[in-house]
């Protein structure tokens, strides 16, 4: 067995030493009518040519996104990633290392979380960024969580652009944990009155941008509306590319930041792993969940990178913590750190103008389509268009044509009765072609 | 003047009316490096042995109880900025508030100077 | 003949800081600046074409200034991260043996088969009908999970293990809520030596936490369990094997009072690596454990994550599972991601969105089924007899707080064994890592004062355990005899020396910051 080093003698030679006469002594505070008696009831074990033929079988199965014309998004973004970045992150000493509790043989690990944390707080628009949390869904329901802890109010009121199933893990959550939750309806044209939700309880608003729909919103009246009365506001996205050309959530007066960062570095992977933005106001600071690494200087007086503020972590704080959270999403992280590192300013600011520009390429010629029409006004790089019948129909039809054609609401969200409306994604690695298949297989479905 | 001390290792200063609180020398050396700490509002009451101040050093985080019952009327507030000044003088500058006592009769349930040498030996 | 002209090989007296270099570079160990130092706004290393011009449909809410990031080119992208990654310590260094975290070898067959563009380059949202291997494989990790554990149900969403304790929990509260006893069953029973994520995740979702004192042999005894049982209980944290690396004797007793109670348990799998093959958790009588496929099934920490941490669950847990499940229907095996598609099933919500850590999912059952049920059983045996090695080679000059026990995957010892010698358990971490180590878990569990807790797991020679028990030893010995110099300011060696954690707390620095532009005039 390839990756056991002992050989039968060493077992021996160990057990002697050990001073025991077989292995099942030591495992004797196992009660002996539960201890298995030979192997478990699965395959024994394989080389790694028969292991590749099986997965291999598994894989091909599907249909990747690069082989096909492909236009879905809704949370999950599909961009190229640099051949770098990935060479880089497998490194045995990134890959292989832990959680850097040893700073001093961790530095690696620690100053790419300190350039991370960097480029987040930049990107947001706010003073902190922590060192990442899962992903976007579960870092939007910690985010609600804090703003209870900082406000000491219970109550959240989600926007009905809000990603259904990261507005299901924000009620999940609360619901568990007796908190209040206030969702407002779906409005494909993102046209809702948040602020006219918010009372005394409210302890924060939860607001997409670009929304689920797509669809550009400016935050700025919702901070206003949120600030006069105590409640933070929450702005949440799903597409951080679009950071390199909208306003930033800070800039437009959100208090916690938080967004799914899969498109930079990371790859589509079937939903995960993928990685968590969460920045922040400074003073909210030591509510923050999540790994934080700060600077400070060794022994002798070298810069040096540590994990800080760790009293607000469940290893030291238990059931007091601010979360409950232990392992992040540090490769991922570096995944992303690398990218944005290769794209810069330049970059990103260039990788958002194709895409939007694609994106608008691709409406107009979407809405020369017979019967279709585009709903949404100001858009990134993606939008929503209504169809004739149902939405899931026309995506399997255009499945069947080798076209992966975006996500029909309702599969989000099955009860919004909303089953007329597609959410197309356009980004950069979509060519002309992969537009004029998309619209001809359109043209013949609808 | 009087100074009192607890099973969790605050002390209770008293001046008239008003106990000065704050975390021992002992409790500061046990708990290492400070480095932050969170005090309640002026104004606040606790009943004793409530969760009024937390104090945090690098790997560890304690709440400090009231020690008697009482409504804070003043608090320590450059310990924001210098949380050293616990490790250096706890008993001293290092005092975390000040509670105006409820009901003088709590302190009899306290260790004096002599019991808590004991009590930490 | 070579070498025949007296060159010393010996490096002499003097230390290396006696040779200051001008760059500071140690050799091979090399400085390396911060990106934001380094980088310039202007320099990218991806090549783009600009877009045709397009009017901009943006709704008038561009970006105003600049952003403030910086890039570089690729050549200089790949040597600052390579450069960085010499300052880290990982498993293909050397022995790793942080106790609790499973440091095991990472196959990278794992991450060949992760990577094929039919598992990596998948979207979650695309037509089940294109992903229907997808959906093949995360339902055969599932089974490979259920066998192994002996239970009948798995959600596999959970991204961690923590998130698998929340995700179980929840079902634990759904459970109990859907038989009306949500008002009055608030409890949870947490052992004193459990991990911290146990009690944060109860506390989480509004139960209050009860800690069972550990007894004298660094186990749980059904006693205490049931001393602290009554109606308010809804559920005891287990770890088992627990932190102290013993089996939990009397687990089948104290899932019977927990069932009889009327309460649920809870079992933190972050140890079941060692009884993988050995014993089944679902015949001890559990409801629900989380798995973290990156300790026992093999798939990268990387620097502190992504893992992934699926939850098995009892019988009487499975109707509460959250979304999404998979279904079989006929040949077509169907993604079920809403509560309208559930049938009978009640799930209790959605942890996360998507469906999990596919990726890691992908890794593990390429471990699995490399390993087999054989080499699963194999890699448990070596990885308690390997614990037990080391035990048995330290046990003469080190503490061991619970010897009535034999140990499981990891040995733990206390500091009871440094007293009066000066030196504490985190200076012994220290030194180890001057002897090329990466410390063993130090601190944790709480109930053994200055705690070691040493795992190898089954991934190290004999003779890779004889050199770390010899090293051990040495300093052992070294730390008896009085040489405290070689503690107290240890790392010597390492990329940096100790960092001062107390600055970094009392005053953060947690961004790279422009420096102040050189004294303005007033």
């Amino acid at each position: 067995m390839r990756y056991l080093p002992l050989t039968d003698q060493d077992r021996k030679a160990m057990l002697a030493k050990v001073g025991v006469a077989d292995i099942d002594a030591l495992f004797a505070d196992i009660p002996a009518d539960k201890r298995l008696k030979g192997l478990v009831d699965l395959p024994r074990h394989k080389g790694e040519a028969e292991v590749e033929r099986i997965l291999g079988r598994m894989a091909a199965k599907n249909v990747p996104a690069s082989s096909v014309p492909f236009f879905v998004g809704a949370g999950a973004y599909k961009h190229h990633v640099p051949a770098t970045v990935d060479h880089l992150i497998q490194r045995s000493e990134f890959l292989t290392s832990y959680t850097p509790y040893q700073p001093e043989i961790a530095q690696g690990t620690l100053q790419y979380l300190f350039e991370f944390q960097t480029q987040v707080s930049l990107l947001t628009g706010m003073e902190v960024a922590n060192a990442s949390l899962y992903d976007g869904s579960t870092g939007t329901g910690e985010a609600v969580l804090m703003a209870h802890r900082v406000t000491r109010r219970n109550k959240a009121v989600l926007s009905g652009g809000l990603h259904p199933q990261y507005a299901e893990v924000v009620k999940t959550l609360s619901h568990m944990a007796s908190d209040t939750v206030v969702s407002a309806p779906a409005k494909p044209l993102g046209d809702e009155d948040l602020a006219a939700l918010i009372d005394d309880q409210t302890s924060c608003v939860v607001v997409q941008n670009p929304d689920v729909f797509g669809n550009v919103r400016d935050l700025r009246p919702l901070a206003k509306a949120c600030e006069a009365k105590g409640a933070l506001l929450i702005a949440v996205f799903t597409e951080v590319v679009s950071l390199g050309l909208l306003e930033s959530p800070g800039a437009m007066g959100a208090d916690i930041v938080v967004g799914e960062g899969q498109s930079v570095g990371v790859g589509l992977n079937f939903g995960g792993p993928y990685v968590g933005l969460f920045a922040a106001k400074s003073k909210y600071l030591r509510q923050m969940p999540g790994r934080l690494c700060g600077e400070t200087v060794d022994a002798e007086g070298k810069r040096g990178f540590v994990l800080t503020l760790s009293t607000r972590e469940q290893h030291i704080r238990r059931d007091k913590a601010t979360s409950n959270i232990c392992t992040n999403s540090g490769l991922c992280v570096l995944a992303f750190t690398i990218h944005m590192t290769l794209l810069g300013e330049a970059g990103l600011t260039r990788l958002a103008r194709i895409n939007h520009a694609n994106a608008v390429k691709l409406a107009d010629m979407l809405a020369g389509v017979k019967g279709v029409e585009v709903l949404t006004k100001s858009f990134f790089n993606e939008f929503t268009i209504r169809v004739p019948g149902k939405a899931a129909d026309v995506i399997e039809k255009l499945a069947a044509k080798g076209v992966l054609g975006g996500v029909p609401y309702s599969r989000l969200a099955p009860k919004a009765g909303l089953d007329d409306l597609i959410l197309v994604a356009n980004t950069e690695v979509n060519t002309d072609e992969d537009r004029a298949a998309f619209v001809a297989a359109l043209k013949e479905v609808v | 003047m009087t100074t009192y001390f607890t099973k969790d290792h605050e002390y209770v200063r008293v001046e008239g009316d008003v106990a000065t609180v704050g975390i021992t020398d002992y409790a500061q050396s046990q708990l290492g490096d400070v480095v932050f700490v969170e005090l309640p509002g002026v104004g606040k009451s606790y009943k004793q042995g409530a969760e009024a101040a937390v104090v945090e050093s690098v790997k560890a985080a304690s709440d400090v109880y009231a020690p008697i019952s009482g409504e804070v009327v003043e608090v320590n507030a450059a310990l924001a900025d210098t949380p050293a000044m616990i490790n250096e003088d706890a008993e001293g500058k290092g005092w975390f508030m000040k509670i105006k006592i409820a009901d003088k009769g709590e302190l009899a349930g306290l260790m004096d100077a002599a019991a808590y040498k004991a009590h930490t030996a | 003949m070579l070498n025949n002209q007296g060159r010393p090989t010996a490096a002499g007296e003097a230390t290396a800081s006696a040779h200051p270099t001008f760059t500071g570079n140690k050799a091979l160990q090399v400085e390396e600046a911060l990106l934001f130092e380094i980088g310039r706004a202007e320099v990218t290393g991806v090549d783009l074409d600009e877009p045709e011009a397009v009017k901009s449909r943006l709704g008038g809410l561009e970006r105003k200034g600049a952003i403030g990031l910086v890039g570089l080119s690729e050549p200089e992208t790949m040597r600052h991260f390579v450069r960085l990654s010499q300052k880290n310590y990982g498993i293909d260094t050397g022995l790793f043996p942080l106790g609790s975290c499973t440091m095991k070898h990472n196959p990278r067959l794992n991450e060949k088969m992760a990577r094929l563009p039919g598992f990596g380059d998948i979207h979650p949202l695309q037509p089940q009908s294109t992903v229907q291997g997808g959906l093949e494989l995360i339902s055969e990790l599932a089974r490979y999970l259920m066998v192994l554990t002996g239970t009948s149900a798995v959600t596999m969403s959970p991204k961690a293990g923590a998130h698998g304790e929340l995700a179980g929990m929840m079902a634990i509260k759904a459970a109990i809520e859907a038989k009306g006893e949500g008002a009055k069953r608030n409890v949870v029973l947490v052992p004193e030596s459990a991990h911290g994520t146990n009690p944060a995740t109860a506390a989480l979702i509004g139960f209050v936490v009860k800690s069972v004192p550990a007894r004298d042999d660094g186990t749980v005894h059904v006693e205490d369990v049931k001393a602290l049982l009554g109606p308010d209980v809804a559920a005891i944290m287990l770890t088992n094997p627990n932190t102290c690396g013993i089996f939990e004797p009397q687990v089948v007793e104290i899932a019977k009072a927990m069932h009889d109670a009327g309460a649920y348990f809870y079992c933190d799998g972050a140890n079941f690596n060692a009884i993988v093959g050995k014993a089944k958790p679902g015949d001890l009588g559990i409801d629900a454990m989380h798995i973290n496929l990156h300790k026992t099934f093999s798939t990268p920490h990387g620097g502190g994550g992504p893992g992934a941490g699926p939850v098995v669950l009892s019988e009487r847990l499975a109707p509460f599972a959250p979304l999404p499940f998979i279904r079989k229907e006929g040949e077509k095996l169907v993604m079920v991601e809403d509560a309208s598609d559930a049938g009978s099933a009640q799930p209790f919500g959605r942890v996360t969105a998507f469906h999990g850590q596919m990726g890691m999912f992908t890794r593990a059952l390429a471990y699995m089924l490399s390993h087999g049920a054989d080499g699963m059983k194999q890699a448990s045996e070596d990885a308690v007899l390997s614990a037990n090695y080391i035990r048995a080679g330290l046990s003469d000059l080190m503490s061991i707080p619970f010897p009535d026990h034999p140990s499981m995957h990891e040995a733990l010892f206390d500091d009871e064994w440094l007293k009066d010698t000066g030196v504490t358990t985190l200076d012994f971490a220290k030194a180890m890592i001057d002897e090329g180590y990466h410390p063993m878990t130090m601190y944790f569990p709480l109930v053994v004062h200055g705690a070691m807790l040493i795992e190898p797991t089954e991934s190290e020679s004999r003779a890779s355990l004889d050199l770390f028990i010899m090293a051990l030893r040495d300093l052992a010995m070294a730390a008896k005899k009085g040489d405290t110099a070689r503690f107290s300011g240890a790392p010597y060696h390492a990329p940096r020396r100790r960092l001062d954690e107390t600055r970094a707390a009392r005053t953060p620095i947690l961004k790279w910051t422009p420096p102040a532009p050189a004294q303005a005039a007033e």
